[in-house]
């Protein structure tokens, strides 16, 4: 479903990879790892069509990605989009209408429910702390199980050992359902999936 | 569509609890107008001459000092990166943001502005022109600017690189916009000079939404 052929990216005119096939299918798990520096947020970029490939090509469903893709695909960079003038609520709403995703108020409850922040719905976002913050971005994960492909860089970071394990939950029951997923991660996740990959950039 | 409402409302929303910033730009407004007639004196047709240059001029400086935090915001806490990947086209949300921007800076210079013609004894036709010409030329501001604040994102002293950037665009929107004003009041019908700000309104805005899209991509690379 998604693939890389002959990926090589370059950042400031210096090479960072180069080469980089991979083939993921549903119920794949890709795990991107790589020391400071190596080019994981620009591979994880790359995939996401923001940043344009030095060379070689990414494919979903066959195509080169294009416009549509965009309705396929969610991706979490390491800024949490959340606005701090707006309550976790109002922040996770806006996603919805803007990604198109069922935003009944009883689904956007059980999402908040999930990541534990539910008693925080109410509160501007500028109160929060740094793993609420990951957390009321992450929420969107939890109305995202029809998006067959997340791509998440360091999605574990700024979270607590009980964030970490609901994040897991979400990622483990999304690969589950079919779904497809891109993770770069510098600690060991707690996700199970049928197929893991990993690739170590250097 | 849903989409250009949802940014809509949400800068709006931004934009009422930042009370600050509207705010700001407005006093700057009335400041820059007011001290003209403090620093030049009090003869009444030297002033009637020169108030729709000022108010234009004062406007187009406004204007400009809200412009850096266009883009700026969601750039650093990472919304702009979102609404490239999000299904929405680009362009919709480019120009909810201009829309949010002109409801929140160019209306209030515009109703603001006969209140300063007043200062200068503009006569009530030439404040209706006046009013009329901001109306028209306000969102050309908003359009160009946005341009101009995607292609300074991220650059340091981009504020100053803006102004240089974008005054001069705005030169065409200050000549008709102050000379609707003034030909109402040598007796003149101002009608083609609004036309023609009307006509920069509708190449402004092709223009500039597409302009800022294609900056934002390349900030965002």
């Amino acid at each position: 479903m998604l693939e890389t052929m002959a990926l090589a990216c370059e950042r400031g005119g210096l090479p960072l990879f180069g080469g980089l096939s991979f083939a993921l299918g549903p119920g794949g798990l890709l795990r991107v790892r790589g020391a400071n520096g190596s080019g994981k947020t620009t591979l994880l970029r790359t995939l996401a069509g923001l940043t344009r490939p030095s060379a070689g090509s990414v494919r979903w469903r066959g195509e080169p990605i294009g416009d549509d893709y965009r309705n396929e695909m969610l991706f979490l960079g390491h800024a949490s989009a959340v606005k701090d003038e707006m309550t976790v609520l109002e922040n996770l709403r806006f996603s919805c209408r803007i990604f198109c995703l069922d935003s009944s108020g009883s689904e956007i409850k059980t999402a908040l429910e999930k990541l534990g922040i539910a008693r925080l719905a109410d509160l501007p976002a500028r109160y929060l702390s740094q793993g609420q913050r990951r957390r009321a971005a992450l929420a969107r994960l939890a109305l995202s199980a029809a998006v067959p492909l997340w791509l998440l860089d360091e999605p574990f970071a700024a979270l607590d050992a009980e964030g970490i394990v609901q994040l897991g939950a979400l990622c483990s029951a999304h690969l589950a359902a079919g779904g497809m997923l891109v993770l770069t991660s510098h600690q060991d996740v707690p996700i199970s999936s049928p197929a893991p990959q990993e690739i170590e950039l250097r | 569509m849903t989409g250009f409402l949802a940014v809509l409302r949400r800068e709006w929303q931004v934009a009422l609890r930042r009370k600050g910033d509207v705010l700001n730009v407005l006093a700057f407004f009335v400041v820059v107008a007011s001290l003209f007639p403090l620093g030049v004196g009090p003869e009444p047709g030297q002033l009637r001459a020169m108030a729709a240059g000022v108010v234009w001029i004062a406007a187009l400086l406004a204007a400009l000092l809200s412009l850096p935090r266009l883009f700026a915001a969601d750039h650093v806490d990472g919304t702009l990166e979102q609404m490239l990947v999000a299904p929405q086209p680009l362009v919709i949300v480019v120009l909810a943001k201009i829309a949010a921007h002109w409801l929140t800076t160019g209306l209030p210079l515009a109703i603001a502005a006969p209140l300063i013609g007043l200062q200068y004894d503009l006569p009530a036709g030439a404040l209706a022109i006046l009013l009329a010409s901001l109306l028209i030329g306000t969102p050309v501001l908003s359009l160009l600017g946005a341009a101009g604040a995607a292609l300074t994102l991220g650059v340091r002293g981009g504020g100053a690189l803006l102004g240089l950037l974008v005054l001069p665009l705005f030169v065409p929107v200050l000549v008709f916009g102050a000379g609707a004003v003034t030909a109402s009041l040598i007796g003149v019908n101002p009608s083609a000079h609004l036309s023609l700000l009307g006509a920069f309104l509708a190449v402004s805005s092709i223009v500039g939404p597409w302009a800022a899209c294609a900056a934002l991509r390349v900030a965002l690379d």
